[in-house]
This record gives C-alpha cells, structure tokens and sequence, in this order.
C-alpha cells in the first residue's frame, strides 16, 4: 500500500479532526501531515490530547469530524487491527505488553500481520504453520539482535526491568515492518543512559529499515534533537507546525510552555 | 375487567414480588462490590448459611451433630430447647459477623491487589466451602423456617379483587402470598435504612468514600482492611434477611444458594454499583420471567423461568453492556 | 545421568520450538505414553477403570478445552455443563440417525456441532468481560440443559427423558454399550485425549495461541498491534466448544451410557471442570492434566478414608469435600494462582540446578 509513496512525498495527512468524549474536547480542529521516511514529533503540555492524536492515527478512536488520509486514501471506519495489517504500529505510553508471555512471544505476536496459516495447519504443526513459524522466528531474532535483547529472550516480560519492557514493546512493533511507527512517550522515566541508547535504536530504525516515526516525548532536549519536523499541540488545538528552529522560535509554544494564561 | 386482563396484572405483581427477593439478594452483591470491587459469588450461600444457622439456632440444634456422633458414636442432635424468634436473629447475626471477619482475616486479606476474576473466583471456592461447612453444621436436610412471619395467600385482597371481575365470568380474586407482601416491605425498609446509614453516618461516609477511591480514601486515613469487615458484616446480615425471606417461603434447603445466581442477572440489568439498579432489575427479571412464562411458557414446554433471567442479561449485554443505569465505557491505551 | 540442560545444544528453530527442550522431558513422556498404552491396560480392572480412569481422560480433555478458553484466551466460561451436554446429545442424535457411522467419527461430529454451538454463546465476548461475560455463559448453561429436557426430539422421544448408548464397536471391539471391554473403553478415551493434547499444543505455541494469549493479557494493545480480537476469541471458543464436545460425547457413550441431562450436566460440572484448571493451571497443558487428576482422586480417596476407613456415613463424606475442595480453590487463588502446573515448573527448575543451586 505504502510502496507507491516515496521519501519525502506524504504518507499521512490529518485533516480537520475534532475528538470529543461526552462533552470533553479532546481535539478540536488539527489538521498535519506526515512525510515518508522523516521523523515527526506531536510535543505539547500534559493533556494537550498527544495521545489522543495517535489513538487518531490507529484507528483505536473515531474522530466525528474530520478526514485520516493514509497513502493516499481517505480512510473510512477502519478497526484498529486492520490498520495495523496497513503497516501502522505502535508503543504504549504505559507499557501495555503481555505480561504472561516471553519476550520472544511477544515480539513474534507482532508478527501476526505477516502470517496466515490456517487452523488446521496450525493444529498438527506440518506444512505452511511450521515454515511460516520458523521464518518469522528469523526475522524476530534479527530485531532481537538489533536492540541486543538476547539474553532476555526467553524471560516472562512480567520479570523484566522498566527500560527493558520499553526496549521489547519497540521490538513487539518493529516486527510488523511498519511503514509508520508511533512512539508514544517511549522515553518516560529513563535515565540519561538509557534514553540515549533509545535515541540511537530511534534513529537506526528510521535509518536501517527507512520507517516513518511520529513521536510523543516531553524530554525537549531529545525531540529537538532527533527529529524532523514537530507539531505542537495544546488544550487539543494545533498551536505550532515545523522544524525544530521554528518551533524554538514560534511565540505560541513559549507562552503554552511557560504557561501564559489563556484569556 | 376481564378475567384475562386481571390475571395479567396478578402475574404482573407476583412477579414483581418475586423479583423483590431476587433484589434483596442483589442488594448484598452491590454492596461488597462497591466497597472492594469483588463480586461476591458466595451471596447467596451466605443467605442459605445464615438461614440455615438461624434454624439450627431455634431449635437448638446441637452444631456439628453427625460429625460429633459419627466420631465418637454417640446419638445428640438437640440441647432441647426453643428460643424465641428475636434472640435467634440476634444470635445469627453475631455469627455472620464472625463470618465476615474471618472472611476478611483468612481470605481477602491475601487477595489484595488481584484481578476481579481471580477474586470471583475465590469466592466461587468460598461458596463451595461454606455450603459443605454449613450442611456439615447443621445437617443438608430441608428444613421449615418459622420466625413468625405470616403465610398463605392474603383473604382480604382476593375478596376485595373479586369485584373487579366483568359479571358473570368465573374469577376467583387475586392472588398474593402474604410473605411476598411483608418481603416487599422489609426490603423497603432495608433500602432506607441502608441509604440513611450510608448518607448519615461516620462510617457511611467511608464506605462510600472507598466506593469511590480506594487510593483517596486511603490516602485520608480510612482503614480499608476495617471497611470491607463492615461490609461483609452488612452483607451478612443482608444476606440474613434474604434467607429468612426466602426460607419462610420455599424451606431452607440448597436449591436457596441457587438464588445466589438469579441475582446475577438482576446485577447486569442494573449495574454493579447502583442500589436502585439492583432493586428495579430485580423487578424486571421479576416481572419478565413470569409473564414470559405465562404467555410463551405453554408454548414451548413452561419451567422457563431456569433460563429466562440469564438470556435477559444476555441480550442486554451484547446491546447495551453497561446497564440500564451504567455510563458509556470509554476506554483507554 | 543428572537431569540437565547442559550440553543439549539446538541448532535449529525447529528444535527450539519442540514441546520438550529437553532430552530427559522427551523420554520421560514417551515412556509416560508407552506405559498409558502399552502397561495400563493390561492391569486395570472395572473399578479402576469407572471409578477413576474414565473420569480422569475426560475431564482431562475437557480441562484442556475450558483452558484454552479461560486460561490461554482469559475468557472465563460457566457453561462448561451445558457444552459438555452439547456433546453428548449430539453423539446420541448422530449415532441414532446414522446407524453405520463409525464411533470415532462420530464423537469428532459431535466436537464439531459442539463447537458451532460454542461459537454462538461467544459471540457476546466481543462487547464484555470479565465476569459480565462469565455470567452471559451461564445463559448458555441453563439454556441448553432446558432445552434437552424439553424438547423430546433430542432424546428421541424415549419415555424416560433420558438418552442411553447404542452399542458401537470398532476393529471387532465394542466400545459402547453394556458389552464394552475396562481397557477397550480405556484405549478408546486415551487416544483422544493423547491426540487433543497434542493438537493443544501445536496451536497453543503458533500464532493462534499467542494471538489468544494477547487477547487474555491486554486486549486492547493485541487489537492495535493486529490480532484480530473476533476472530481470535471466537477461535478460541470454537476450540475450547470442540474439546468440551468431545469430552461429552465420550462422557456419555463411553462413561455413564446412560444420561439424564439435568443430573449429568448441571451447573456443578461448570465448576468443577473450572476448579480443575485453575488448581492444575491456568494456561497450561500440563495444569489441565494435573487438575483433572487431582479433582478425580481427591473425592476418592476422602471417600476411601471417610466412608471405607472411619465408617462415617456418606454424607458427612461429601460435605467435607466439599469443604475440601473450596478451601483448595481458595488456597490455590492465593498461594499458588498458577496452580500446580506452576509448582511442577518450580520443582523441574530445583532440579535442573540440584545439587549446587547456585
């Protein structure tokens, strides 16, 4: 789906889009886009609906107005698993990986988009179920050693530590072979050490497999520094679009971080 | 009138007296829900236990009885004495308490913190143990269960309903237990005491406080471990007036614990967390089970009442899963 | 010869992913198979065989059915009853209208009507949880059990009510009815219970089953990653309806031969075959033998001390299993919630290290 768009061209185009829950407006009126192969930030104060904006993205929620356009379609009522089959992924603010699987299993539970064998194959383990099986373990153990996880491959990621969950969560989406990879807050609560060493897995994912990341992250110093373009968000209005000199000199974001009453 | 549409109507308030009782058991499951979040299978055990105590109480019935004469090959089965109702009621009512404590102590105390599930589950096993402890207490046999409540059908409304009939047709008045009358108002009186206690008193306070959040009531001193005994206490003795209610009626036997499983239903009608939910879908399962069975029943073979309740919930949860009363779920990633 | 991991190299995936990594589990469960097929029946007499190994193969199968569903999917079913009635009512409608059928084709039928029937009560799991949809599974239960009662085309309008077994052999030996052979039944049972549970397994380890495991441990982070919730968990209805199917229609033809389906399929055998689970394990294969063993011998032997031993009167025997077993429920929930299955894992990981744990 994503082939025909080459680097550079638009992959993602939010149009207009307005969220609300009952009376809260979660989003009113954010329109962006997201170019092919750059690294996107969403950045804005604590609610400013960052979240919100991804759950957008993947389908999880429905705007009521507005139009997600995706590789050139408008998308139409789409359910969250089968945007994740047109190579959107993503991690969780809180780590929502699955507490009584291995780290292999969970990685190769990201996998499901890339395997079809049926039940009854599945159910005597011959045929397209065992290759398909061992083929995906291949490519999963290219992600393992990617973002060197090697030892913890058959840990319960219940045991774990924090900053490795964050690591296996990016492995779980990095199988997918996403097109588009959202990373929410995927640098919350880790030390200086370890957000550089995410930063680095960041920038080589973008770099190695050529994917398209949109990122939420409050460290300032990290987002300016890694990526492309920013959008900033706040009270669920688009206050600021462009790259990080802008942004640093956009009047609307100052005041929205140094909290200048809203008259 | 014609006869038809005042059978109608006497099907219509039976069932609404029989959904009271289901409320009633209802009531007990609303309450341990929203103090702890645990959904308490074992309520209508309790109710059985607590009915069966009160009973064995009466009657001075000697506790453990065949256990004790199986061991030591002896032959007692009663003190010989009667007590009166009241002191009886009284007397169950310290051993439900006794109940919740050791509840508390031996159960819940290491389920802090586990998921719902697990915690239901729990309290599948509990129900398991105290029907085997309860019958090993006081003996598995159907027991009559007399507290001075009156019986039969109630003269006066029959007589008073026979004129409404159209002339010349055969009908015989209406038709109300005069326990489902005095039920009805016990569960009123329940309600009020319960909202009275829970808006106006200290611990009221509290109960809903952690309703509300756990963290926060914490947070301001309130002693978790101290209002879940409370709860369990009032569950207990809701519990109580559920079994007498329903042991008056039908004797106590362990068909009684399978009220337990009514209610469910009942809670799915009317939320988890609501009182007033609780009593009106008692009604409702009331009222819809026995006019189901009165209209469609003939049709398809009767005793419909064993599934009518549970396919009810069925529907309403796959249409509206929240409830009657609930708020749309909004969840979250 | 020490049970040890080391020096047991994979070199391959295919190894990796085996059902026993290691050598020594490898042998010991084909000689665990070569005794159940080879030994057991050579040995076992009709109390043994009615008393406990029947039982046991079934609820084992049926374990391994309500685990997949409530352990590996988390999708927690009190309907285990009524689908168990599903099952056996099927056989008994199958076998009765298709006389020549062979017998083990038609207890795999009935796993599959089973299975579109368990299907059906799944479809509210994909709006509910938790215990709202344990109690949309009671739905089923009471349901399904009124309407073998009341509708006589189920049991062939016998003046009974009940169903009973026509005789069926295979390979020259009979199967069912009064005419079966202890071991015969036994074999017959024992191979379908060594098959489901390798069946168990396979779709367990592949996609299938992490896809169901997702589901049970965050639905809604399965669902944005791709598993496709509704096919996930009406799979596993689906399979978990098959194994309980089957488990029924064995229940009936093989076990009892003659059922009422009020008294045999009641609400009790739900918990039952749940407290199994959950004492052996949830979300494992092994759990469900376990549990299944466990709850079979248990009353047994209660009865054995209480009745046999003490000569205590019967009932005091069953009101103290019941006390029993509740209070196991509730000492495993707290104690140990991923049951024995979890203290065998425990015990296996000991030994590995024994004698120098550190």
């Amino acid at each position: 789906m994503a082939s025909g768009i080459e680097p550079g061209a638009e992959l993602l185009r939010i149009e207009n889009i307005s969220l609300s829950f009952g009376g809260v407006k979660a989003l009113t009126d954010v329109s962006f886009n997201i170019k092919r192969g750059e690294v996107r930030a969403i950045i804005g104060p604590n609610g400013a609906g960052k979240s919100s904006m991804l759950n957008v993205i993947n389908g999880f929620y429905h705007p009521q107005v507005g139009e997600v356009w995706y590789c050139g379609e408008k998308r139409k009522g789409a359910k969250p698993h089968q945007i994740a089959h047109q190579g959107i992924a993503r991690t969780f603010q809180n780590i929502a990986l699955f507490k009584g699987m291995s780290t292999l299993d969970n990685i190769m539970t990201g996998r499901s988009t890339h395997m079809a064998a049926n039940m009854l194959s599945q159910a005597i383990w011959r045929g397209t179920a065992e290759k398909e099986e061992i083929k995906n373990r291949r490519y999963v153990e290219e992600i393992i050693d990617f973002l060197e996880i090697q030892s913890i491959r058959k840990t319960p990621v219940g045991r774990l530590p924090y900053g490795l969950q964050k690591r296996v969560e990016l492995g779980r989406a990095l199988a997918a072979e996403p097109v588009l990879l959202l990373l929410d807050e995927p640098m919350a609560g880790m030390n200086v050490e370890e957000k550089e060493d995410m930063s680095r897995f960041i920038l080589d994912v973008q770099s190695e497999f050529g994917t398209t990341i949109a990122i939420i992250e409050h460290d300032m110093g990290v987002v300016m520094d890694i990526s492309d373009r920013l959008v900033v968000l706040d009270y669920g209005k688009k206050i600021g679009d462009g790259t990080p000199e802008e942004i640093r000199n956009n009047q609307a974001v100052i005041d929205a971080y140094l909290g200048v009453p809203h008259e | 009138m014609s006869p038809d549409v005042l059978y109608t109507i006497e099907v219509i308030l039976n069932g609404l007296m029989a959904g009271v009782m289901y409320a009633l058991v209802a009531l007990g499951f609303v309450l341990i829900f929203k103090a702890s979040g645990i959904f308490n299978y074992a309520q209508g055990v309790m109710a059985l236990f607590a009915a069966m105590t009160l009973v064995g109480i009466q009657n001075g019935q000697v506790p453990f009885s065949h256990l004790i004469n199986a061991i030591f090959g002896t032959h007692i089965h009663h003190f010989g004495w009667q007590l009166p109702a009241i002191v009886a009621i009284l007397l169950t009512v310290v051993v439900m308490i006794i109940f919740a404590i050791l509840v508390e102590r031996l159960v819940l105390k290491h389920l802090v913190n586990q998921e719902p599930i697990i915690l239901f589950m729990a309290t599948i096993g509990l129900a398991y143990f105290m029907e085997g402890f309860g019958d090993l207490m006081w003996g598995s046999e159907i027991k009559t269960l007399d507290v001075g409540l009156p019986q039969g059908a109630s003269l006066a409304l029959e007589e008073y309903t026979l004129k409404w009939a159209a002339e010349g047709t055969e009908y015989y008045g209406m038709y109300l237990d005069k326990l489902d009358m005095v039920a009805a108002l016990v569960a009123l009186g329940l309600v009020i005491v319960l909202s009275l206690f829970s808006q106006y008193t200290k611990t009221g306070r509290a109960l809903r406080a952690v309703a509300d959040d756990h963290q926060a009531a914490l947070s301001v001193g309130i002693s978790l471990r101290k209002i879940w005994v409370i709860t369990w206490c009032i569950a207990g003795v809701v519990a109580m007036v559920a079994g007498v209610m329903w042991g008056s009626k039908s004797g106590v036997q362990f068909s009684l614990s399978l009220i337990a499983l009514k209610a469910l239903p009942v809670l799915i009608l009317g939320g988890f967390t609501s009182i007033p939910g609780a009593i009106i879908g008692g009604l409702i399962i009331g009222v819809g089970e026995k006019l189901f069975e009165y209209s469609i029943g003939p049709m398809i073979g009767g005793a419909t009442e064993n599934w009518f309740a549970y396919v009810l919930a069925l529907f309403f949860l796959v249409f509206r899963p929240q409830g009657l009363f609930g708020d749309k779920i909004i969840e979250r990633v | 010869m020490f049970y040890r991991q080391a020096g047991d190299f994979k070199t391959t995936y295919r190894d990796d992913i085996q059902t026993f990594p290691l050598k020594q589990d490898r042998w010991g469960y084909y000689i665990v198979l070569a005794v159940a097929f080879l030994v057991v029946p050579f040995f076992i007499n009709d109390y043994w065989t009615s008393a406990v190994m029947l039982p046991f193969l079934i609820y084992a199968i049926a374990a391994l059915g309500l685990n997949i569903l409530t352990g590996y999917c988390g999708q927690v079913s009190l309907g285990t009853g009524g689908f168990l009635a599903v099952g056996a009512y099927a056989s008994y409608k199958i076998m009765t209208s298709f006389p020549d059928l062979n017998i083990f084709i038609v207890v795999l039928l009935s796993g599959v009507v089973t299975a579109a029937v368990g299907m059906l009560f799944g479809i509210p799991s994909l709006r509910i949880k938790g215990f709202y949809l344990a109690v949309a599974t009671l739905a089923a239960q009471f349901f399904l059990v009124w309407l073998f009662n009341k509708v006589p085309w189920f049991y062939n309008n016998s003046a009974s009510g009940q169903i009973s077994v026509p005789e069926r052999s295979m390979f020259g030996f009979a199967i069912t009815g009064p005419n079966a052979d202890a071991p015969v039944r036994y074999l017959f049972c024992l191979t379908f219970l060594v098959l489901l549970a390798w069946v168990a397994r396979n779709l367990t380890r592949g996609r299938l089953g992490r896809s169901w495991m997702a589901i049970r441990d965050m639905d809604i982070a399965a669902e944005i990653i791709g598993v496709n919730p509704l096919k996930s968990k009406l799979s596993a209805f689906a399979v978990s309806s098959f194994f309980i199917g089957v488990a029924g229609a064995l229940f009936f033809s093989v076990y009892l031969g003659a059922v009422e389906v009020g008294e045999a399929f009641g609400i009790t055998q739900s918990f039952l075959v749940l407290f199994m689970i959950i004492i052996g394990g949830l979300g494992s294969i092994f759990g469900s033998f376990a549990g299944a063993a466990f709850l079979v011998l248990v009353p047994v032997l209660l009865k054995n001390i209480m009745v046999n031993w003490l000569g205590w009167p019967t009932d005091i025997a069953v009101h103290i299993e019941f006390m029993v077993v509740g209070g196991l429920i509730v000492l495993f929930l707290i104690a140990e919630p991923h049951g024995l299955a979890q203290l065998w894992r425990l015990a296996k990981d000991k030994f590995l290290l024994w004698p120098f744990p550190h």
